[in-house]
């Protein structure tokens, strides 16, 4: 497949290999971090006037769901403030080469922790109190403050971005989909690595850090677990580490045989669904059910939620291939052939979000005026009416969407059944089925 | 040759779908009102229907705080305040499914309060699922044609 090495351009190779650009970003997104939280907690309790769930759910939600995962796939993970206190607690200090000595307890993380169930289960937590966090701002302000929290405890106790890999509810998802990107950190020839000595992209070096992601760049052939940190770029002395352009969806070609992954990809497709349902249908009763935490109603909304998550879903999905010819068993079946929900999940919140945030868009004019909603006017917008934004391309942009992802999803559901050898087409019929179902839903 | 036919054919087919005027049956236009009830967070009832070219008139109700109802691509709106109706009236002379939605900051899920108005067909839902149909029914022989071109070659 044609990649074209962008490393390969002294500008963005001079960009990567420093430390100073990457830098200055975090910390511009570690202040506007903390200003969230701040504002969370000490601002106005309306949600549309104020900076955490104005940023936070719209603006940044838009970024990372439009463009960042679609076109830079763990791009957002590279600039992402939570680890820059904990790394800093870590390794006592920012910039300066490492001290061999680690300065905390330094840990490996759990054996039989290391997988994304972890993050499966932070992601769930998140999405069954979604309707709050989406519109409360004291409680975005607290999940907030708490991720930067356990990043740090965990830092404290185990080794590298322990948050990051494997807690972190939205490093999950970007992880999955960052597969789809047509953008990946590779190394350039194999036995360079084979023959490296002390692997210090892996175990550090006087040039920078061992991978914070714990992975060895030389086994790399997913985006899944690279977090693009670019430490590799820095300490491999070969200078044998290339981030490259390549076609869309590349890594589906080789689908993952891991339930934990399976699942992620279930667990998106749908919490999608779900909210396309729940937050722009029409039905009151699903709003006041999903708002209304703890109450016997919200529990019922659970409920359904898991069951539509974990049962329904992947029970259709289960159902379609267990007559299928294979020589693999169902298990491994199911986990590789869930490889063509992973573009149709995307594609879904893709269009989710295009409705969600065209029309809540205006509210970022006039909070930029007034942050926390306390009446200042500082650009002269604060009293910018709201106004949805494009809403005549709204319909056929999320058909396009759909339709995409639906072509996407039967490609590489013929992809990853030709590579078991079975049939792709119940999983095909089960794409097309989700996919008017979320027609449905949004249209 | 063939498959690149095929797919012109399939792409043509889905353009037919995207963009040409779906059947209309010519049906009298009528004065229709509806009494919309508004609460936290929802509006009673929450989908209505009506034909192309009806004069509609929307009384909003509202039961607890005040409450708008905007209605997305027809750009028009009005607020209710707490126990007080008030009307809207527009020509209904856009086809299609358009959402309806609280214009007035009323509480924690406002932008969650969302209501359905369909205006004869909803258009692109119906051309979505034909593109998807396309999408399905072109796609799975187009990419055995294709697989079977590449295996044969490869022999």
């Amino acid at each position: 497949m044609n990649r074209f090495e962008l490393t390969r351009l002294p500008f963005i190779k001079k960009i990567l290999k420093s430390r100073y650009p990457q830098l200055a970003v975090f910390i511009v997104m570690l202040v506007g971090y903390i200003f969230a939280i701040l504002a969370g907690l000490i601002g106005s309790p309306v949600g549309s006037r104020n900076f955490s769930i104005v940023f936070v759910w719209i603006a940044w939600w838009a970024v990372l769901i439009l463009v960042a995962v679609p076109f830079f796939g763990r791009g957002w993970c590279a600039v992402c403030p939570i680890p820059l206190p904990s790394e800093w607690l870590q390794r006592g200090a920012v910039l300066s080469p490492p001290d061999k000595k680690p300065k905390w307890f330094n840990l490996r993380w759990p054996k039989f922790l290391r997988n994304i169930w972890m993050q499966n289960i932070s992601f769930l937590l998140l999405a069954l109190f979604s309707s709050v966090l989406l519109t409360t701002p004291n409680i975005t302000g607290i999940v907030l403050a708490a991720m930067l929290v356990a990043a740090i405890g965990l830092s404290m106790v185990f080794e590298r971005r322990s948050f990051c890999r494997y807690l972190c509810p939205v490093g999950g998802f970007i992880g999955l989909y960052s597969q789809t990107a047509p953008i990946e950190l590779r190394i350039k020839d194999k036995q360079v690595c084979v023959t490296c000595d002390g692997k210090p992209c892996y175990n550090g070096s006087e040039n920078g850090y061992g991978c914070p992601w714990d992975v060895f760049p030389g086994g790399l052939t997913r985006n899944t677990y690279c977090g693009l940190c670019m430490e590799c770029i820095r300490t491999c002395p070969h200078d044998n580490i290339a981030i490259n352009l390549r076609p869309f969806s590349a890594d589906l070609a080789k689908p993952s045989t891991r339930m934990d992954e399976a699942f992620k990809a279930f667990i998106m497709l749908g919490s999608s669904m779900i909210y396309a349902g729940v937050l722009l249908g029409p039905w009151g009763t699903f709003k006041d059910a999903a708002y209304n935490v703890g109450t016997s109603v919200w529990l019922v909304y659970v409920i359904i939620f898991l069951a539509i998550i974990f049962i329904i879903l992947p029970g259709l999905f289960a159902l379609g291939i267990l007559k299928t010819k294979s020589a693999l068993p169902l298990k491994q079946r199911f986990a590789s052939l869930a490889t063509a929900l992973i573009p149709l999940g995307l594609m879904f919140w893709v269009a989710f979000s295009l409705s969600f945030v065209l029309t809540n868009a205006s509210y970022i004019i006039a909070s930029l005026s007034d942050p926390l909603g306390l009446g200042w006017n500082l650009f002269g917008t604060a009293n910018a009416a709201w106004q949805p934004l494009l809403t005549t391309i709204l319909a056929p942009a999320q058909t396009l969407a759909l339709v995409g992802g639906l072509i996407w999803s039967a490609r590489t559901a013929q992809k990853a059944a030709d590579k078991i050898k079975t049939s792709s087409i119940p999983v095909i019929a089960f794409c097309f089925m989700t996919t008017l179902v979320m027609m449905w839903l949004l249209l | 040759m063939g498959s690149r036919f095929f797919l012109l054919l399939l792409v043509m087919a889905g353009l037919v779908v995207a963009f040409a005027p779906l059947p209309v049956q010519p049906i009298a236009p009528l004065e229709r009102t509806f009494r919309i009830e508004a609460r936290q967070f929802a509006y009673s009832p929450s989908e209505f229907r009506v034909n192309p070219g009806d004069t509609v008139t929307i009384q909003l109700v509202s039961t607890d705080v005040v409450h708008g109802l905007y209605i997305d691509g027809y750009d028009v709106s009005v607020e209710a305040d707490p126990g007080q109706t008030t009307a809207l009236t527009f020509v209904a002379d856009k086809a299609g499914s358009f959402r309806f939605r609280c214009n007035v900051t009323c509480g924690a899920m406002h932008p969650f309060m969302i209501g359905k108005l369909t205006v004869g067909t909803n258009d692109w839902l119906v051309r979505s699922i034909g593109l998807a149909l396309i999408a399905i029914c072109g796609f799975l022989p187009l990419s055995s044609f294709l697989s079977n071109k590449k295996s044969s070659e490869n022999r």
